[in-house]
C-alpha cells in the first residue's frame, strides 16, 4: 500500500500567521489560493503591522489534516509578496484573541440580565440607550462563543467580530 | 545599457528593461491600450517583433521560443480581449512551468474601475494563472517592476508573470533604473539541497536493489547542466531511468538505461518497473495524475525521494520517504559527488536480477502495430515513426497539439537531447503547438521545426500560419487527420459505450488547398506508399508547409492505464479492453 496524503479524515484547526508586504491584491492573492484549492477559511484578520517595513500580518485559521496544513503553509509561501509563514498551533504556544461588538435590544429583566452576563464576561459597555447595549468583548473564539450565545436568549441584534488575531508566547518573534 | 538616471517615457522603460533583460524577440498583437509602447517599438532597432494573430497564440509562441531557449519568451497584448485572450497561454505555462513575461495595456488609471472601452481587470483575471502580476500605477516603478518581473518569472520554479501597464503611465516621464543584481525581498527560492538528506538518499540508492529514476521537467527547466548531470549519475549507478512527458530529452532515447516514458500512455516497461521498484529517485517531476494512476496503488513497496524546487509538490499526491527541495542541478551534483567520494557501489548481482525482469517486460513490445501495405490506411503510429525515421539525423525540433497524436508523437518519436520538444503537458491545451513552433522556429531559424498535430487541434490556433508566412518561418506542420477528436472518442469507446457524442470533426476544410490559400505549401499523403516521398517534400521545402496525413480513423492510443487503474492494471491493445470496467471513482477522474 503506497503512502497517501490523507485529505479527509480527521481535521484539526490550525492558526496561520503570514506575514506579506502592505500591496494592494495580497489579500485577494491569499484568499484566491484558499478557495482555488479548496481550502477553508474559519476565520481571517490582516492588518498593517509595520508601516516602515511596508509588512501586513494576516492570520488565517483553517482546518485540515496535518498533510493538508503543511500544503497550505506550502502554498501561502511560495506566493511571491509572503515573507513568513507560521503554523502557530504546531510551532509551540501562542496566544489567540479576538474582539467581539455585540448589540442587545431589550427592557426590564431583559436588559438586566444581559448587563449581569456582561459582567461576569467582563465585557464593556460601549453604547447604551434605554433599551439597548452594545458590548465590547475580547477573548478566545469560545469564549466570544459562549457569550454570544447567552446573549441571544436576552436580545441579541447584531454582531460584530474581528476573527482571530495570534501571536507566539515567548521573545521570540515571527 | 542607459545611464541610471536618464528619463524616458514609461513606453521607452518598458522596451529599454527589455534590452537590458538580453530580450531580443517579443511576440504580440497591438491594441488601444499599447500603441504608446507600439509607437516607441516602431524605431527601434534592437528588439524583433513577431506579430501573431491571436494573443493565445503570441502566447504559446512565447512558450516555445521560452521551452527551446531556457529563456523567458515576451508577449505584449493590449487590454481587456488582448489580455484575456492571452489567458490559455499563461494558463498553461504556469502548469508546464514556463517563465513567460506578458506586458499588458490598461486603460488610463483614472478610468480604471469605470468599465472603459476595452477595461477588464487583468490582474485579477490572471491572478490564479500567473505566477505573480503587477498593475503598475505609476511610471516611477515601471523599471523596478519589469526587472523584478524577469526575476520573478526566471528563479525557483519558473512560470508566468502579468506586467499590467495603464496608458497613461506608458505616456508619463521617469528615470530609468537599470537592472540590479540585489535579490528579491520576499522571494528567495532554496536552491542549494539539505545535505544531510542528500547524504540519506544517496545511501539508500546504494543499498537498492529494484531501483528506478523518474524525471520531469524541472531536469529540463534547471538548464543545460542538469540533463548532464541526470545522464552522469545514470551512468554512475547504471539505474534504469525513466521520464514524464515533460521530461523527454533529459535523458537519451538510445541511452542503455532508458525505458520510455512512464504514466497513461507510457511504456509498459517503464510502468511496470514504477510498480515494482524499491527505491525511486524522482527529479523534478510532481507525481502528477496522469503518471501516478490510482493512487493507493502507486508503486507501494519503494523508498520515494522527491528532488523539487518547488516544496509545494512534496508531499501533495504521494508521500515521499525523502523530500529534499532544490533546484534538480544542484542536487545531482551534489548526490554524484557524495556517490563518488564514499566509493559507493551498486548491489550488482541484485540490479542484474532487476534488469533481467524489465527485459521481460520490454519483450512484450508494447509499442508494436501492424501497417498493412497497399490500399490500406496509414496508421498514425507509422506516420510519426516514419517522420522520426526521416528527421532523426537533422536538427529537428517537435511541437504538437493535444490528444492522440500527441501521445504517439511521445511514444514514436525518440528525444536525444534537451529544448527539442514542446508540447502542453499540464493544462493539455488543444491548439498549442502551431503558434509554440512559430517561437520555436523563430529562435532556431535554421532548425527543422514541425508541429505534430491533430486535425482537431490545429484548427483552434490554425490562423497563426499566417504569422509563419509573413515572418518566414518554415515550420512544418503534420497533421494526423483522423477526423475524430480523437482522445475524446478513445474515451467515449472504452468508458461511455461507444456513444461519440459530438467528437466527430465534421466540415473539415481540406488542408492542402487551406496551407495554400495562406501561402504554404500544402500536401497530402492518403496511403502508406507514399508517406515517406511526402514527408520527404515537407523537410526539402524552403518555407511553411502542411502535410496532411489521412490515417486509420479508429485507431487506439495504446499502451493505456485507464483512469482509476494502477500502474500494473495497463491495457496493452484492443485484446485487453474487455478488461475495463471504469469505476465510478475512475470515471470521474479526467
Amino acid at each position: 500500500m503506497a503512502m497517501l496524503v490523507v485529505k479527509e479524515g480527521k481535521a484539526f484547526p490550525h492558526t496561520v500567521s503570514v506575514l506579506v508586504d502592505n500591496d494592494p491584491g495580497v489579500l485577494a492573492r491569499v484568499i484566491g489560493l484558499f478557495s482555488g484549492r479548496g481550502y477553508n477559511i474559519e476565520s481571517l484578520t490582516v492588518s498593517e503591522v509595520d508601516e516602515e517595513a511596508h509588512l501586513s500580518r494576516i492570520t488565517i485559521v483553517t482546518s485540515g489534516t496535518l498533510q493538508v496544513i503543511e500544503q497550505i503553509k506550502a502554498q501561502l509561501e511560495r506566493l511571491i509578496p509572503v515573507h513568513r509563514v507560521a503554523d502557530l498551533t504546531l510551532e509551540g504556544p501562542s496566544v489567540e484573541r479576538e474582539l467581539a461588538l455585540v448589540k442587545v435590544a431589550g427592557t426590564g429583566e431583559k436588559r438586566l440580565e444581559a448587563m449581569r452576563l456582561a459582567d461576569i464576561f467582563r465585557a464593556r459597555v460601549l453604547d447604551a440607550t434605554p433599551e439597548s447595549f452594545v458590548f465590547e468583548l475580547t477573548g478566545t473564539s469560545d469564549k466570544i462563543g459562549a457569550f454570544v450565545s447567552l446573549m441571544r436568549r436576552v436580545g441579541l441584534v447584531e454582531i460584530a467580530c474581528t476573527g482571530v488575531a495570534a501571536i507566539k508566547r515567548g521573545p521570540e518573534a515571527l | 545599457m542607459s545611464s541610471p538616471q536618464k528619463t524616458m517615457t514609461g513606453a521607452e522603460i518598458v522596451l529599454q528593461a527589455l534590452v537590458d533583460q538580453k530580450v531580443e524577440v517579443v511576440f504580440g498583437y497591438p491594441g488601444g491600450a499599447v500603441l504608446p509602447i507600439y509607437d516607441a517599438l516602431f524605431s527601434r532597432k534592437d528588439i524583433r517583433h513577431i506579430l501573431v494573430r491571436h494573443e493565445q497564440g503570441g502566447a504559446h509562441a512565447a512558450e516555445g521560443y521560452a521551452r527551446t531557449t531556457g529563456k523567458p519568451g515576451v508577449l505584449i497584448v493590449t487590454s481587456g480581449p488582448g489580455a484575456t485572450n492571452a489567458v490559455t497561454g499563461l494558463a498553461d505555462a504556469l502548469m508546464d512551468s514556463i517563465p513567460l513575461i506578458c506586458i499588458s495595456g490598461q486603460v488610463a488609471t483614472h478610468l480604471i474601475g469605470n468599465d472603459a472601452f476595452q477595461e477588464a481587470d487583468t490582474v485579477g483575471i490572471t491572478r490564479s494563472c500567473t505566477k505573480h502580476n503587477w498593475l503598475v500605477k505609476s511610471t516611477e516603478d515601471l523599471a523596478r517592476t519589469m526587472h523584478e518581473a524577469f526575476y520573478v518569472a526566471t528563479h525557483g520554479r519558473p512560470g508566468p508573470v502579468v506586467i499590467d501597464i495603464p496608458k497613461d503611465v506608458q505616456i508619463a516621464s521617469a528615470p530609468y533604473q537599470s537592472p540590479n543584481r540585489i535579490g528579491h525581498r520576499s522571494y528567495k527560492p532554496q536552491v542549494k539541497g539539505d545535505m544531510e538528506k542528500i547524504r540519506d538518499a544517496v545511501l539508500q540508492a546504494a543499498k537498492a536493489e529494484k531501483p528506478i529514476i523518474y524525471s520531469g521537467g524541472g531536469v529540463i527547466n534547471s538548464g543545460p547542466e542538469a540533463s548532464h548531470l541526470l545522464r552522469d549519475l545514470v551512468r554512475l549507478t547504471g539505474f534504469p531511468i525513466t521520464s514524464t512527458l515533460m521530461g523527454l530529452g533529459a535523458y537519451p532515447a538510445s541511452g542503455e538505461h532508458w525505458l520510455g516514458m512512464l504514466g497513461m500512455h507510457g511504456a509498459y516497461e517503464a510502468n511496470m518497473a514504477m510498480h515494482e521498484c524499491d527505491f525511486m529517485l524522482c527529479v523534478g517531476a510532481r507525481f502528477d495524475d496522469r503518471v501516478t494512476g490510482r493512487l493507493d496503488a502507486f508503486s507501494p513497496d519503494s523508498y520515494k525521494v522527491h528532488v523539487d524546487i518547488d516544496s509545494s509538490s512534496i508531499n501533495k499526491n504521494i508521500l515521499v520517504d525523502k523530500a529534499i527541495v532544490g533546484d534538480c542541478a544542484h542536487v545531482l551534483e551534489d548526490m554524484i559527488r557524495i556517490w563518488k567520494t564514499h566509493a559507493h557501489k551498486t548491489n550488482s548481482a541484485a540490479l542484474q536480477k532487476w534488469r533481467a525482469r524489465i527485459a521481460q517486460w520490454k519483450k512484450r513490445d508494447c509499442f508494436a502495430y501492424k501497417q498493412k501495405g497497399g490500399g490500406a490506411a496509414i496508421k498514425p503510429q507509422h506516420a510519426i515513426k516514419r517522420l522520426y525515421e526521416l528527421t532523426k539525423d537533422r536538427d529537428a525540433y517537435i511541437t504538437t497539439e493535444v490528444g492522440q497524436h500527441q501521445m504517439w508523437a511521445a511514444q514514436y518519436y525518440r528525444f536525444e537531447e534537451p529544448y527539442r520538444w514542446m508540447t502542453s503537458g499540464g493544462l493539455g491545451t488543444m491548439g498549442y503547438g502551431l503558434p509554440a513552433a512559430i517561437g520555436v522556429q523563430v529562435a532556431r531559424p535554421k532548425g527543422l521545426v514541425i508541429d505534430i498535430a491533430g486535425e482537431a487541434s490545429v484548427m483552434m490556433t490554425i490562423q497563426e500560419l499566417s504569422t509563419a508566412v509573413q515572418h518566414k518561418l518554415p515550420i512544418k506542420l503534420f497533421i494526423i487527420n483522423n477526423r475524430w477528436m480523437g482522445m475524446v472518442r478513445q474515451w467515449q469507446e472504452l468508458m461511455h459505450g461507444e456513444r461519440y457524442s459530438h467528437s466527430y470533426s465534421d466540415a473539415l476544410p481540406d488542408f492542402a488547398k487551406l496551407a495554400e490559400s495562406f501561402g504554404c505549401k500544402g500536401l497530402r499523403a492518403e496511403k502508406p506508399a507514399e508517406l515517406d516521398a511526402k514527408i520527404q517534400e515537407m523537410i526539402d521545402t524552403d518555407g511553411p508547409v502542411v502535410l496532411e496525413c489521412l490515417v486509420e480513423q479508429t485507431e487506439n492510443c495504446y499502451p493505456m492505464i485507464p483512469s482509476g487503474a494502477a500502474h500494473n492494471e495497463i491495457l496493452l491493445g484492443p485484446e485487453d479492453e474487455d478488461a475495463v470496467s471504469p469505476s465510478e471513482q475512475g470515471k470521474a477522474m479526467v
